[in-house]
C-alpha cells in the first residue's frame, strides 16, 4: 500500500492541472465563439 | 443633398484606437469568417477585426485619426453584408459575467466528483479486506477536496437559498442546500469516528448534476437573448437629423429632445415630437391599430412607429410621455404592471410542498428510531440519510432540463422567449386574443388583386412602381418579378410615375395623372388605398390594402382546434375588422377600441377563470399586452409594446402562435411526467433510507440514475409536432 504515497498525489495533480487548463480556456475565451472556431479549421488562408 | 453618417454614440475610445461591435446580417457560411475579415483588414488603420460566428456580431479596433466608423459599414456593404452597429445591453454582459461563474463552478464540482468518486470507487470494492487506516486516509482525503470544492460550486444554491429563506419562502434550493451541507457535516463526523460509510462522493455528484441542468438553462437563455439583441439592432431606425446646414444620419437611440429631424415620404417617424413644419399623412397602424390614414400639420404631435405617407415633415424631438396618447399608455402600463398577480412557477410550487413533508420525515425517523430504542448517534445518522436521499436532485432537474428543450425547439421555430417562466403560461392559456392590424394582418400593407386586374398589367405596374419612393408604390413593387427599373422613368411628385414601355408611355399614380376612374369595387377592405395604371389604352385600377397574414386562416382553425376560444381586439374601425373576422372564422370581435378598453375586456375575462394569451404588436396593445396572462408579440412591433411580450416571434407568418402552444403544452407534460418520476423515485428510495439500510453506493446510484431518467425524458420535448 506504500505505493499509494506517490500515486494519491500523481493522481490529484493530474485532475488539478486538467481543472486548471480548463479554467485558463475559459478565461481566455476558446468557448466563446465555438461554432466560428469549427469552421475556421477550414478556410486555408493562412495557407497560401 | 450629400449627408454624413453619425454613429459616434456606439464607438468606444481607448488611447487612439476606437472600437465597435456590428451585428451583421447575411452571414451563411464558413467562407464568409474569411470575407469579412480578409477585407477590413486590408483597409488602411484597421487593427483587429474578428467575427463572432456563434453569435453573428463582429467586433473591429482601428487607429481613429485614419478612418471613420462610417468606412468600415461601407466597406462592409461593399461585400455584401448589411452591418448594423451594436451596444452590448448591460443586461448581456451581466448574464454573460454569470455564465462563466456558473461554468467554472461546474468544472470545479466536476474536478472534485471525478476524484472523490476515484477514492469511493476503492473503498467500495475493496471495503471486506481494507485496513481501517487506509479506509479513514481515502476519506480524509476525499474530505480535504470536497469542502473547498463545495464551498465554491454551491455558491449558486447557497446563495439562492438564503435569499429565499430571509424572505420567509422556500425555493427548491432550501432543500438542496440543507442535504448538501448535513451530507457532508456527517461525512466528517463519521470520518472522525473511524466509521465505514462517508457522503462525500454524493454530495458532490449532486452539486454537479445541478450544476450542468443550471449551466445548460443558463447557456439557452444567453443565445436566445444575444439573438434578440441582433434583432434589436437589425431594427433599429436611423433618422435624419438637421442641424443648422448639415444633415447627418445618426441612430434613433442617439436622439435627443430638441433635435430637428427630417421626414421624408415613405420614412418611419423615428421618435415621439411635433410637426415644426410640412403637412403630410401618416400612418399610424403600428401606434393605434387604425388603418385610416392621419392628415398632420405644423404643432400635430407625432408618435415614433407612425410611417409618413406624402409630403416631407420637419419635427423637433420632445422628451417621451409628452403626446396625451403616450401618456395615457405609460399610465395604463404601469397600472397593469402592478396589478399583474405574480405567477408562481411550477418548481416552486413543488418546493413549497415537497420541502415540509421531507424535512418532516426526516424528523419523524429520528424520533421513531429513538422511540423504537435504537441510540441517538444511530438515529441522527438515519434521519440525515433521509435527508440525503431525498434532496431533490430529479426534483431540481426535472423542470429546468425539460424548458431548455422547449426553448430551444421554439428558437428554432422563429419564436425568441423573453420570460423564462413563458412556457408554463403559455400551456395554461384558453383564450387567445388577437389585435388586427400588423398581426392577423402582414405589419405593411401589400397589394391586392381584389379589382382582377390581369397579370401581365400588374407586372408592368410593379416594375414601373420601383423607380418610386411613394409608400404606395414600395408596396405595389414587391409584386415585380422582373427587378430592373424602366430606363429613365419620371417621377412626378405628388402625382405619380411615368415611363416609355415598348414605345408607348405608362403611367402610375393617381387616378388624374392616369386618367382613369378609381373606383376599388366592393371587394376592397374599407381604408384600402388605390393605385392607377395605363398603358396605351389599357389601364387597371391597383388595390392596396392591410392583407392577412398568409397562414391566418389555417392557424385560426388550428387554435380552435386545440380548444382555444379566439377574439379579435382591435383599435381599427368596425368597417375594417369584420372583413378580416368573417375571412378567419372568429365570431368574436371588436374593433375602434381604446387601449383602456381592450384592458378592460382582458380583466373580465380573466375575472371569469380564462388565461388569456394576447397577441398584439402596436404600441396601443401594450398595456393589454402586460395585462393578460401571457403575450407574444410580432418583431415588427412596437419597442414599448415588445418590452412587454414574454416572447417574439419572426417572419410573415402566424404558425408560431400554433408552435408556441403546442410546444408549451407538450412541455408542461413532460414536467408533470418528470416530477412523477421524482416522485415515485423517492416513494422507493425513502422507505430505504427509513429503514437506515442506505450506503454510500446506494445513495450514488439513485441520485443519478433518477438524474438521468428524467434528463432523458425532457428530450422527449425537442421532438417536432
Amino acid at each position: 500500500m506504500n505505493v499509494l504515497i506517490y500515486l494519491v498525489p500523481v493522481a490529484l495533480a493530474l485532475g488539478l492541472t486538467g481543472l486548471a487548463a480548463f479554467l485558463w480556456s475559459l478565461r481566455n475565451g476558446q468557448y466563446d465563439d465555438v461554432e466560428g472556431a469549427a469552421l475556421r479549421v477550414l478556410s486555408d488562408d493562412d495557407v497560401s | 443633398m450629400a449627408e454624413t453618417l453619425d454613429l459616434s454614440t456606439f464607438v468606444q475610445h481607448e488611447g487612439g484606437t476606437a472600437h465597435l461591435e456590428l451585428a451583421v446580417e447575411g452571414i451563411v457560411c464558413a467562407s464568409c469568417i474569411g470575407k469579412i475579415e480578409g477585407s477590413l483588414k486590408r483597409l488602411p488603420g484597421i487593427v483587429e477585426a474578428r467575427l463572432n460566428f456563434t453569435n453573428r456580431r463582429l467586433a473591429v479596433d482601428w487607429r481613429e485619426d485614419e478612418l471613420e466608423a462610417a468606412d468600415v459599414i461601407a466597406a462592409l456593404e461593399d461585400i455584401g453584408y448589411r452591418a448594423h452597429p451594436f451596444q452590448p445591453e448591460r443586461a448581456e454582459t451581466e448574464e454573460a459575467r454569470q455564465a462563466s461563474w456558473l461554468t467554472k463552478c461546474l468544472a470545479v464540482a466536476g474536478f472534485a466528483a471525478m476524484n472523490i468518486m476515484l477514492l469511493s470507487v476503492s473503498v467500495w470494492s475493496g471495503a471486506a479486506d481494507m485496513p481501517q487506516e487506509t479506509r479513514d486516509f481515502f476519506h480524509w482525503l476525499s474530505a480535504l477536496i470536497a469542502l473547498p470544492a463545495a464551498a465554491y460550486a454551491g455558491q449558486p444554491f447557497f446563495q439562492s437559498a438564503w435569499r429565499s429563506l430571509r424572505t420567509r419562502q422556500l425555493n427548491m434550493d432550501v432543500p438542496i442546500s440543507l442535504g448538501v451541507l448535513l451530507a457532508l457535516g456527517m461525512s466528517v463526523a463519521e470520518t472522525a469516528s473511524h466509521a465505514t460509510h462517508a457522503y462525500f462522493d454524493s454530495a458532490m455528484m449532486l452539486l454537479f448534476f445541478l450544476l450542468c441542468g443550471r449551466a445548460l438553462d443558463h447557456a439557452m437563455r444567453r443565445k436566445t437573448r444575444a439573438a434578440a439583441g441582433n434583432l434589436a439592432a437589425l431594427k433599429a431606425e436611423f433618422a435624419h437629423r438637421f442641424d443648422g446646414a448639415e444633415l447627418v444620419r445618426v441612430p434613433a437611440a442617439a436622439l435627443k429632445p430638441g433635435d430637428r429631424l427630417l421626414v421624408r415620404p415613405g420614412d418611419r417617424v423615428p421618435a415621439d415630437g411635433v410637426v415644426l413644419n410640412g403637412s403630410s399623412q401618416l400612418d399610424d397602424s403600428l401606434v393605434t391599430g387604425e388603418t385610416t390614414r392621419r392628415a398632420v400639420a405644423a404643432g400635430a404631435v407625432l408618435h415614433a412607429g407612425s410611417v409618413n405617407f406624402s409630403g416631407t415633415l420637419t419635427m423637433r424631438v420632445t422628451a417621451a410621455g409628452t403626446g396625451t396618447l403616450l401618456d395615457e399608455i405609460e399610465r395604463l402600463l404601469e397600472k397593469a404592471v402592478a396589478t399583474k398577480s405574480r405567477y408562481v412557477r411550477l418548481a416552486d410550487r413543488a418546493a413549497r410542498l415537497y420541502a415540509p413533508v421531507v424535512h418532516a420525515t426526516a424528523a419523524l425517523t429520528l424520533v421513531g428510531w429513538i422511540a423504537a430504542g435504537a441510540s441517538v448517534h444511530d438515529s441522527i445518522i438515519t434521519a440525515i440519510a433521509v435527508l440525503i436521499i431525498t434532496c431533490p436532485c430529479a426534483l431540481a432537474l426535472a423542470i429546468p432540463t425539460v424548458q431548455v428543450v422547449a426553448a430551444r425547439a421554439l428558437f428554432q421555430g422563429g419564436l425568441i422567449l423573453n420570460a423564462g417562466d413563458a412556457i408554463e403560461r403559455l400551456a395554461e392559456a384558453d383564450t387567445v386574443v388577437f389585435d388586427k392590424t400588423g398581426t392577423l394582418t402582414l405589419p405593411q400593407p401589400g397589394f391586392d388583386n381584389v379589382t382582377g386586374a390581369a397579370p401581365e398589367l400588374i407586372e408592368l405596374a410593379s416594375r414601373l412602381a420601383l423607380s418610386s419612393r411613394h409608400p404606395l408604390a414600395a408596396a405595389l413593387a414587391r409584386e415585380a418579378r422582373e427587378r430592373t427599373p424602366f430606363e429613365a422613368a419620371i417621377e412626378e411628385t405628388g402625382q405619380g410615375v411615368r415611363a416609355l414601355i415598348d414605345g408607348v408611355e405608362a403611367r402610375l399614380g393617381s387616378a388624374a395623372f392616369c386618367g382613369v376612374d378609381a373606383t376599388p369595387g366592393a371587394n376592397a377592405i374599407p381604408g384600402a388605398s388605390t393605385i392607377c395604371f395605363s398603358h396605351g389604352g389599357r389601364h387597371a385600377v391597383l388595390v392596396v390594402q392591410q392583407k392577412l397574414r398568409p397562414d391566418a386562416a389555417r392557424v385560426a382553425a388550428d387554435l380552435r382546434a386545440l380548444g382555444l376560444k379566439l377574439i379579435i381586439l382591435s383599435g381599427d374601425g368596425s368597417e375594417a375588422v369584420a372583413p378580416i373576422a368573417s375571412a378567419l372564422g372568429i365570431a368574436e370581435w371588436q374593433g375602434g377600441l381604446r387601449p383602456n378598453e381592450k384592458i378592460a375586456i382582458i380583466e373580465s375575462l380573466k375575472a371569469r377563470g380564462h388565461r388569456v394569451l394576447m397577441v398584439g404588436d402596436g404600441l396601443n396593445d401594450a398595456p393589454a399586452l402586460a395585462a393578460a396572462s401571457v403575450s407574444l408579440s410580432p418583431i415588427s412591433a412596437a419597442d414599448i409594446t415588445q418590452a412587454q411580450a414574454d416572447a417574439v416571434f419572426l417572419g410573415e407568418k402566424l404558425a408560431p402562435v400554433r408552435e408556441a402552444i403546442v410546444t408549451a403544452r407538450r412541455a408542461r407534460r413532460l414536467m408533470h411526467q418528470n416530477l412523477w418520476l421524482a416522485v415515485i423515485y423517492n416513494a422507493i428510495a425513502v422507505p430505504i433510507a427509513i429503514a437506515g439500510l442506505v450506503t454510500p453506493l446506494i445513495a450514488a446510484a439513485a441520485m443519478s440514475g433518477s438524474s438521468v431518467l428524467v434528463t432523458l425524458n425532457a428530450l422527449r420535448a425537442r421532438r417536432a409536432s
